[in-house]
């Protein structure tokens, strides 16, 4: 083990690895009886610690299973770089939506969240960068408005400090208790990045399952580079709905990462696996050398 | 309901003017031998009918939502024949196709050249079916943004009018990149250096109707709504049935006033009692003051302000 990783981290570090951990489903620090975790497609059931081996990506079928913010995060941040932006930023009820707040606190309790994104900054293979990640466990990662902030204040950060920016993309949309200010989310992000990107801001986007409706209206298909997880469902209306507006059934890998890239919207499909160096590499390939020019 | 008011309204208007006419072609010879039994009918019938519209002045958000999908509401082709002149229409997208759900193209706006585009619908199911209802595929939003990007660099403003129950949920739609085209949209429409307003006229749901509203003002028609989604898709997300949209209607605050309280639309344009669909001048001499009003403000900005405004009256909805 790296003797750096022991004593260089201070409690900021300590915290974050503890939520990775936590998401990760390996949080307990005393001996417990196997956890068991079951693959969502081909139902190979497999220990915690052989799911965290192989970055829950199922061992038996390839199947990318949706994973929480921080750890996604401790996967692809060096060590020690990580600091959150944003952290008290909440949802608050515009809507009045009757049982809202009660459904938020339970959300809150269950994953550890404040709310569907956790924006940073740290270091992608020694490079600084901006990085934001929707997690699918809160409100299916739903777009209201405390995600919407958190997105475009973390796309102002970027813009201000001349960072490239990441964004890992999972939600299932607007967030309908959140009614029309959901809605308006997608103009308010969309606006930042098109500042930043003006400002000749370097934008990652990296889809990953699902990414739907109001969020891939927005911020998620305006990327300079678009990646995105195997077989993640990615699209604007849901399959159900299109199945019922056109009376026909779907053909297979219909809005599946493999099927955008066929059509044209996706740079890359990058497995779990490589996601770090391929990030890294782009990143390099943007800071590193001359610029015509200069 | 609304829905019940207006069809007693409607065939009150219809007595009301058959018995008009019959009194206009009645012998004069009847009335000169005293037979006068359509007159008091007449007045008791007026009375009834100004009584019922009268108490159209407290709507429900589901009543709003009935008149904003009115049948007869001014459509697109009105609004651009009554408030402007010299249309020249545009159409294609030049990647692929040609979209008629979206109308758009040049015109002059008391002698100011402008872009206009909005959705179309269609006035009978004939043409609801040619306009695919109003809801555009990707090929309508990349024809908006092509017509705006022009307007853009000739310098002329931007008006569009929002009228959809959201964008198409096809297949080729999703192939060709739904989301993207609107997402694209969204960001170019945030930079534009031009005045930017939008009307918000019929049902502007979803993503469909952000799509081609991202203004320096909306302006919104009193029955007009404006939501997240359908308030069936709404009860159907959260309460796995699309029956209890009466609910959702409450709760969402899709109505014009509601939007103006929240600071999303700047001004609400009245309508006459009942609805656009019974007097469509009354609307249009309303929507004419708004429009010249707003847009001789902006018109006074210059283009890194009009943005800056835009970018700000966004940022600020939400937290």
């Amino acid at each position: 083990m790296d003797v750096g990783k022991i004593f260089a981290v201070g409690s900021r570090e300590r915290m974050f690895q503890l939520k990775a951990r936590r998401d990760a489903g390996l949080d307990s620090p005393r001996w417990q009886p196997p956890h068991y975790f079951t693959c969502k497609k081909c139902e190979r059931r497999a220990t915690r610690q052989t799911w965290a081996g192989t970055l829950y990506v199922c061992p038996n079928c390839g199947h990318h299973q949706p994973i929480g913010g921080y750890y996604r995060l401790s996967m692809v941040l060096d060590h020690g770089s990580f600091k959150e932006l944003d952290a008290d930023v909440q949802g608050e009820n515009v809507l009045d939506f009757p049982g809202y707040d009660e459904k938020l606190d339970a959300q809150r309790a269950k994953t550890g969240l404040s709310d569907a994104v956790v924006t940073a900054t740290g270091k992608v293979g020694g490079v600084p960068v901006v990085a934001a990640v929707l997690d699918s466990r809160f409100f299916m990662g739903s777009m209201g408005t405390a995600v919407g902030e958190k997105i475009t204040r973390a796309v102002e950060f970027a813009a201000k400090k001349e960072l490239p920016l990441i964004i890992f993309s999972a939600s299932g949309g607007a967030r309908m208790q959140e009614g029309i200010f959901s809605l308006m989310q997608m103009a308010k992000t969309s606006a930042a990045i098109q500042r930043f990107q003006a400002k000749g801001g370097l934008y990652i986007s990296y889809l990953t399952h699902p990414t739907t409706g109001g969020v891939t209206a927005s911020f998620a298909s305006l990327g300079d580079i678009t990646l995105a997880e195997p077989d993640a469902l990615i699209g604007f209306a849901g399959p159900r709905v299109i199945e019922q507006t056109i009376g026909q059934k779907l053909p297979k890998g219909f809005q599946h990462a493999e099927y955008l890239l066929d059509h044209g919207f996706v740079d890359q499909v990058v497995p779990r696996g490589e996601m770090k160096a391929t990030l890294t590499r782009i990143l390099k390939l943007h800071t590193q050398g001359r610029k015509h020019g200069a | 309901m609304i829905k019940d008011i207006l069809k007693e309204v409607e065939e009150l208007d219809a007595a009301i003017t058959a018995a008009r006419d019959a009194a206009l072609a009645a012998d004069p010879a009847d009335e000169l031998m005293g037979n006068e039994h359509t007159a008091p009918d007449l007045e008791a019938m007026e009375a009834r009918r100004d009584q019922l519209l009268n108490s159209c002045t407290e709507l429900t958000a589901a009543d709003r939502v009935f008149l904003a999908r009115h049948q007869g509401r001014p459509r697109i082709d009105e609004y651009i024949d009554v408030l402007f002149t010299d249309f020249f229409e545009q159409r294609g997208d030049r990647q692929c196709r040609e979209d008629p759900s979206i109308l758009g193209g040049i015109a002059r706006y008391k002698g100011l050249p402008v872009t206009v585009i909005g959705h179309r619908k269609g006035s009978n199911t004939e043409e609801n079916l040619r306009y695919n209802f109003g809801m555009p595929g990707p090929e309508g939003y990349r024809k908006a943004l092509r017509l705006m990007k022009q307007a853009e660099k000739f310098g002329r403003p931007i008006i569009t009018f929002i009228d959809t129950p959201g964008a198409y949920p096809g297949k080729e739609a999703e192939e060709r990149g739904q989301g993207e085209a609107i997402a694209r949209n969204l960001a170019e429409m945030s930079g534009l250096t031009v005045p930017v307003i939008s009307i918000v006229t019929g049902e502007g749901s979803s993503g469909g109707a952000l799509g081609l509203g991202v203004a320096n003002r909306i302006l919104m028609l009193e029955n007009a709504v404006y939501s997240v989604l359908s308030p069936e898709g709404f009860a159907s997300i959260l309460w796995k049935d699309s029956s209890r949209s009466g609910e959702a209607c409450d709760i969402m605050k899709l109505t014009a006033h509601d939007l103006q309280q929240d600071g999303i639309v700047e001004e609400v344009i009245p309508e006459p009692l009942g609805g656009a669909q019974r007097d469509h001048k009354a609307l249009f001499t309303a929507l004419d003051a708004a429009l010249e009003r707003h847009l001789t403000q902006l018109c006074k900005l210059g283009g890194k302000a009009l943005a800056e405004q835009r970018y700000k009256k966004y940022r600020q909805i939400g937290l």
